[in-house]
């Protein structure tokens, strides 16, 4: 049977760790709009040409309506962010225009600059503790976890002592088998607890950090947010910012050195830095599910017609490879330039936080350069091992020499 | 070279300021894309032509003289 009648379960299966599964280049070659089947036994269709994937997440007839009765399931258990939570930020239209340019404000190319010496020195502290423990080390643990938890705390105006606790709270929130349903409620629950508090608390005293500024924005009556909106966002944003960039900061690592002559490229001229983390986000065939949408009219994509009702997947990951996009789109070109993945999304809703992410990824690069010329894998590639988050997919650990 | 940028489009990513800063900007109020420069020099060019591209909202035109 060849692929375009088939119904593939999708996640695609995929075992290696840094390469992607031979499917994404036949179905981009032959099957552009395949048939899938979810995790909950719906069935939605997949896109995995570039065109297609970037033309839909921009089009607002793809909806985030995930939640229409005829939508698909993702999974059977829902996950966290389909909770109640979810509704208090507006997913669509003005709203979420409104929104968005509200958070926007934080997250300027002009902001993040500003908070690079920040950056550095946290990656500076956690890795002079990783020198101390010795190597071998783990990576992911001593610094991709932390490190974007730090930060996100430092934004939200969170002190050092709770750093944490927020750790805690968003591995617990993110890990879907580690903790029990349980566990899971418990630091939910702790979470919006300890996040009530704070926003009380900057209310009263007002900081330099984020939420001190949606309060500063006034209350909905003002074109400001609700004091529930704020404190969502504030979740939403550890939520959002914290696995992508935790994985992302051990996949981009574990790409250099795979391949070392890549990083020895870097500690020659580290003027690459910039390109090569964008082909490291380009190239990153780990980054989970892809981004689901419902569409509530017919509508036309690569040349079929999906019917009203339908939800599609759109692989950026898959699309981020397509030769009809970019050249030689199999090679990892620290020089690529332009390079207009996919990664963060597209149109209207694509990242927010996606300068910060840069940000730190450039920032990660920079120190572990500087302070660990010699780093390298301390076990073969073939043995580092892929765990599905919820968000994105990333490395169990990534076990390093220097 | 021309630029015009469309304020309604622009989703506030940054990118453009992040790879040619002389010739983008980002208000304060709203993280939306101000025009530096409309009409920048040579030595600009690269970097405002990967700027277009990479814009995730498609809000930055370039438009070049015959
Ligand atoms: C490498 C790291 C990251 C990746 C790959 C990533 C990826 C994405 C993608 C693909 C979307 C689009 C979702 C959609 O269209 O439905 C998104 C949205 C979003 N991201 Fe990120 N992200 C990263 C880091 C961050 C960080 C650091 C933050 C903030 C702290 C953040 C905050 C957000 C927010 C708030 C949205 C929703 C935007 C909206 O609905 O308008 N992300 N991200």
């Amino acid at each position: 049977m060849s692929i375009d009648e088939q119904v593939l379960p999708y996640p695609i299966p995929n075992d290696a760790a840094l390469d992607p599964p031979p499917e994404w280049a036949e179905l981009r070659g032959t099957c552009p709009v395949a048939h899938v089947e979810l995790p909950s036994g719906d069935r939605a269709r997949l896109l995995t040409r570039y065109d297609d994937v970037k033309l839909v997440l921009a089009d607002p007839r793809f909806t985030r309506q995930l939640t229409a009765p005829d939508a698909a399931r993702l999974t059977t258990d829902g996950g966290v962010f389909n909770s109640e939570m979810a509704q208090f930020i507006p997913d669509g239209g003005e709203g979420h225009q409104h929104w968005r340019r509200l958070v926007g404000k934080w997250f300027t190319a002009k902001r993040m600059a500003a908070l690079r010496p920040g950056m550095a020195q946290i990656a500076d502290d956690l890795i002079d503790d990783l020198i101390e423990r010795g190597a071998p080390g783990d990576l992911r643990a001593g610094l991709g976890f932390p490190l974007p938890v730090y930060v996100i705390c430092d934004m939200l105006g969170v002190p050092a002592a709770d750093r944490d606790r927020f750790s805690y709270w968003s591995d617990t929130l993110l890990n879907l088998t580690r903790y029990s349903k349980e566990e899971i409620e418990a630091a939910q629950l702790a979470f919006f607890e300890y996040m009530s508090g704070h926003v009380a608390a900057k209310r009263e005293r007002p900081g330099d950090d984020l939420l001190s500024e949606l309060i500063a924005a006034g209350g909905a009556e003002d074109g400001g947010l609700t004091d529930m909106q704020i404190l969502v966002t504030g979740m939403a944003l550890l939520v959002a910012g914290h696995e992508t960039t935790a994985n992302m900061i051990g996949k981009m690592v574990a790409m250099l050195l795979a391949d070392r002559s890549r990083w020895e490229r870097l500690l020659a001229d580290p003027s690459l830095i910039r390109t090569t983390v964008e082909e490291s986000l380009r190239l990153d065939a780990n980054s989970g599910f892809g981004l689901p949408r419902y569409l509530p009219v017919e509508a036309e994509v690569g040349g079929t017609v999906l019917p009203k009702g339908t939800t599609v997947v759109c692989s950026m990951a898959a699309a981020n490879r397509d030769e009809n996009a970019f050249e030689a789109a199999d090679r990892f070109d620290q020089t690529r330039s332009p390079n207009a993945h996919l990664s963060f999304g597209a149109g209207a809703h694509s990242c927010l936080g996606q300068a910060l992410a840069r940000t730190e990824l450039q920032v990660v690069l920079e120190v572990l350069l500087r302070r660990l010329p010699g780093l390298e894998l301390a076990v073969p590639v073939a043995e580092l091992e892929r765990v599905e988050g919820l968000a994105v997919g990333g490395l169990r650990t990534l076990p390093v020499r220097w | 070279m021309k630029i015009t940028v469309d304020e309604d489009k622009c989703c506030g990513a940054g990118n453009c300021v992040l790879i040619a800063p002389e010739v983008f900007d980002q208000r304060d109020e709203d993280g939306i894309v101000v025009l530096l420069r409309s009409e920048p020099g040579a030595e600009e060019r690269a970097a405002v032509l990967e700027a277009a591209a990479v814009c995730p909202a498609a809000a930055i035109e370039v438009h070049e003289e015959a």
